[in-house]
């Protein structure tokens, strides 16, 4: 509490305040954004201390540094990167497969009342089926390869992007339409110029939907007898009872769900720069 | 592409027709609401068209336009026809000077040709610096000008003109009536403006077409229009008198 009495003067007169004291203008000017970055390295520093203090057994939550430690590890064998590239292809193919067939078939439900009568509602029935429950009957249809976790993926994609795509579709001004008409446009032209950029920003909010049920479903897929990729690490470290390895192989999942949809957002705010 | 330079008025009694519908006819449904309308925009010459909200005046103007399918008459345009709606209608997510290319749409000219001459339509309506804004930056007023633009541009015998300047603040219509007069006196093309503001009708037009109920019931040639833009004075007092009692408007 002794920060509120310098806080208080520094706010009432800001300009000297700033120049005799830039700490106390940074913090006057960012306090939020500090304490939100503050928050989670303090109960790091918690749980660090805590380890050390042995109150946190060791054998249910290792520390956060020998956590670290088994991921470099993990890093220097070469293990974490063959993980990653076999976990990364799955999610890659899972979402370009579905997130073709999500985009194609909400584009066409949107832009045709024929298309929406005939491929709307049995989407609709598949959609109500819960797809990781599927598992046993890919196992049984697709056996216990690469091939029934990439469907699984697929299929979890295709349903926010379908759904997005056909909604953003069918918001689309319909007085741009008319002026299309007036000046002349093509159909290409009425989907290029209108159709996409208009239904762009929703679509990417389908897409960052479709990724973050890519990645869970990859997780859930790959506990099924994988021999390889970031669910086998996991797998293979319970069996050797090596918490600190599957501590750190959730912590890839969590960075990697993080930094893929961080990519979207920054797509998402491309295709809406027009609207400072 | 050579800029039409006929002066707009006194010659329009025998300038060419660059639209005309004759005996239209339209229904919505079971409703008509065209019956037998016939009208003639001359090279170089305003109309406007006034009429209540659902006196079919847009209506008009969309099947001169050839917005409109199922109707019974002639429709006659020579050349190109440009229509500018009430709301300037831009598409957001492209800068100002590609809206303007737009309207050259059915050109097919090359890319470069499109944006050199959206560019002098962008300088015709006083917003050469504005090429490269987003549309959403601009001001009411600013963004029908972009709208003009974009009719403009294609060159234009006929300019379709729906209530444009209908949801602009009274100064900035003003300024909208005598930028549109300079570039009707420059271009010479011929101009349908669909309004409910009498005063408009009174202060741009050659002639006033009062439209009651889908029909065409009285013609008002305006005595030395445009004297005064925007400022009805002594001389066109009468003129307002007789179109507010053709509207049925009591005073």
């Amino acid at each position: 509490m002794s920060i509120a009495t310098p806080l208080a003067t520094a706010s009432t007169n800001t300009d000297t305040a700033r120049v005799t004291n830039p700490t106390t203008g940074l913090w006057a000017r960012r306090k939020w954004e500090i304490l939100r970055i503050a928050s989670p390295l303090v109960l790091l520093a918690l749980w660090q201390l805590g380890s050390a203090t042995d109150v946190i057994p060791q054998d249910v939550l290792p520390a956060p540094s020998l956590i670290a430690e088994a991921g470099l590890e993990l890093a220097r064998n070469g293990q974490l990167a063959d993980a990653l590239q076999v976990s990364g292809v799955r999610v890659i193919e899972g979402l370009v497969l579905g997130g073709a067939v999500g985009l194609v078939l909400g584009a066409a439900v949107g832009l045709s009342r024929w298309f929406e009568s005939t491929v709307d509602p049995p989407m609709q029935m598949i959609r109500a089926l819960p797809h990781l429950g599927l598992i046993p009957l890919f196992i049984l249809w697709f056996g216990i390869g690469e091939l029934p976790k990439v469907l699984l993926v697929a299929l979890g994609v295709i349903f926010p992007l379908y759904l997005n795509t056909f909604s953003a579709i069918r918001q689309v001004d319909p007085k741009l339409f008319e002026t299309a008409q007036v000046l002349g446009f093509s159909f290409w032209q009425r989907f290029t110029r209108i159709v996409v950029p208009s239904a762009a920003p929703q679509v990417l909010v389908g897409f960052r939907q479709s990724l973050a049920i890519a990645w869970l479903t990859l997780i859930v897929a790959e506990q099924i007898n994988a021999d390889k990729g970031i669910g086998f690490l996991i797998n293979n470290a319970r069996d050797f009872l090596r918490i600190d390895i599957i501590i750190f192989g959730l912590t890839i999942y969590a960075l990697l769900g993080i930094i893929t949809d961080a990519i979207v957002r920054v797509l998402e705010r491309r295709t809406l720069r027009y609207r400072q | 592409m050579t800029v039409i330079a006929q002066p707009g008025a006194g010659t329009q009694t025998q300038a060419e027709i660059v639209g005309e519908l004759r005996h239209v006819d339209k229904w919505y449904g079971s409703r008509q609401v065209l019956i037998d309308v016939s009208l003639q925009v001359r090279r170089g010459e305003i109309v406007a068209l006034v009429g209540r909200s659902g006196s079919g005046k847009s209506t008009v103007l969309r099947v001169l336009a050839g917005l409109s399918r199922d109707h019974s008459g002639d429709r006659v345009v020579a050349g190109t026809t440009a229509l500018a709606f009430q709301e300037p209608r831009l598409f957001p997510w492209r800068d100002v000077r590609t809206n303007v290319g737009y309207g050259l749409t059915r050109s097919r000219l090359p890319a470069a040709a499109v944006r050199q001459r959206a560019d002098r339509a962008l300088a015709d309506v006083e917003l050469a610096d504005r090429a490269d804004a987003w549309p959403l930056t601009l001001s009411g007023g600013q963004a029908q000008r972009v709208s003009l633009a974009r009719a403009l541009v294609a060159e234009p015998q006929l300019l379709l003109l729906d209530e444009p300047f209908g949801a602009l603040d009274a100064l900035t219509r003003l300024t909208m009536h005598t930028l549109l007069l300079r570039l009707w006196r420059q271009h010479g093309f011929g101009v349908l403006l669909v309004t409910h503001d009498v005063d408009e009708a009174v202060a741009l037009a050659d002639r006033v077409l009062v439209l009651e109920q889908g029909r065409a019931v009285h013609t008002l040639a305006i005595e030395e229009p445009r004297r005064s833009p925007g400022d009805p004075d002594a001389h066109t007092e009468h003129h307002r008198a007789e179109l507010l009692d053709r509207l049925g408007v009591r005073r």
